[in-house]
């Protein structure tokens, strides 16, 4: 099946991408297809290659750089969102694009289902 | 009949969200408790009452790795609740035809 | 060619839009109207619901010049010229807050929890914000 994701919270304050993560995994590891991971809301901030957590902590920058590379994994930063928050393609990591909000609604319309994670 | 699986991911004694949702969810659908949604799980809450009330229509489950990161494995969880990982999460998106987050 | 001209026409989902916090003290009402007016270019079926404290969203009368902040209450009145007419809110969550359909700064749809409990299972895709 052809899952779209959309992840509205930052790596740190919430778990809602540790979730998301993992949920992605799982759902590779089922054979199904990852389509988009969509970033909104403080959810742009998953894209921040500046962000250094300590060193026996995860980094979910880096976690979702090296799932997007290694599934060819499409991962959507929304434009609008993100220049709210400073995020841009200078400090983006590896593995993620910024792009519009219709991407989230087209990845509603291609995906087999959406699910979202937030707040 | 179109199967919705809902997600609770908030305690039911900080928000409403497992509240609304069991307001909005019909008899047939699935609730699924993640992150600090799995503290509605227990049993021996003011809150438990509310899918205890329900349990017979819809079928609610945890997300057990969120039930022992926070340190609940060995408490009793209410009858009929059944546990999931993270695969199990994804079969059950597969299986309803849609997620709706409660956020 | 604009990216969603690519799809087929007939390719029509249900997607509803939930909104279940108040304005100002997060973005999170802000944003989701931003995605709605981006999905309203999409040929899709899409509503809008407001529950619970997201009925204070379109709670008419707001000033937000003392704080600073956008009053972006007024953009809600643009989603008809959008082509988004459905705009849903939950009686009980209206009633629960002494608030009416007059209090509200557009015309919406009141549906009883039974009649919006059968409206959401019917969708494709929800969004909740």
């Amino acid at each position: 099946m052809k899952f779209g994701i959309l992840i509205n919270e930052g790596p740190f304050t919430h778990q809602a991408s540790d979730t998301a993560y993992r949920f992605a995994v799982a759902a590779l590891v089922k054979g199904h297809e990852i389509m988009r991971v969509f970033f909104y809301n403080d959810g742009v901030n998953n894209a921040n290659r500046l962000s250094e957590p300590q060193s026996d902590d995860r980094n979910l920058v880096s976690l979702w750089s090296e799932l997007g590379n290694k599934h060819g994994i499409d991962l959507v930063v929304c434009v609008a969102a993100a220049l709210r928050r400073g995020i841009k393609d200078e400090i983006l990591a590896d593995g993620f694009r910024i792009s519009g909000l219709g991407q989230l609604v087209e990845a509603g319309i291609e995906a087999d289902r959406m699910v979202v994670f937030g707040d | 009949m179109s199967k919705v699986l809902h997600l609770v991911n908030k305690s039911p004694s900080e928000r409403n969200a497992l509240d609304s949702c069991l307001r909005l969810a019909q008899a047939g659908h699935s609730v699924l408790l993640i992150e600090d949604g799995v503290y509605g799980a227990l049993v021996n809450t003011t809150t438990a009452g509310n899918i205890a009330q329900r349990i017979k229509e819809i079928k609610f489950y945890v997300l057990g790795p969120d039930v022992d990161a926070r340190g609940l494995g060995e408490m009793p969880l209410i009858e009929g609740m059944g546990i999931v990982d993270y695969e199990g999460f994804v079969d059950l998106v597969t299986e309803h035809h849609l997620t709706q987050s409660w956020l | 060619m604009e990216p969603w001209e690519e799809h087929e026409p007939e390719v029509v989902k249900r997607f509803m839009y939930v909104n279940r916090r108040p304005p100002h003290g997060t973005i999170y009402a802000l944003e989701c109207l931003e995605v709605v007016l981006i999905a309203a270019a999409f040929d899709q079926d899409v509503s809008m619901v407001f529950l619970d404290d997201g009925v204070f969203q379109l709670k008419r009368g707001q000033d937000t010049a003392a704080i600073g902040m956008k009053n972006f209450s007024r953009t809600y009145g643009a989603l008809d010229d959008y082509d988004v007419e459905k705009i849903y809110v939950e009686k009980e969550s209206l009633e629960a807050r002494g608030l009416t359909a007059d209090d509200l700064v557009i015309p919406v749809e009141v549906l009883t929890t039974a009649a919006l409990r059968e409206v959401m299972a019917q969708q494709d895709v929800v969004i909740s914000s």
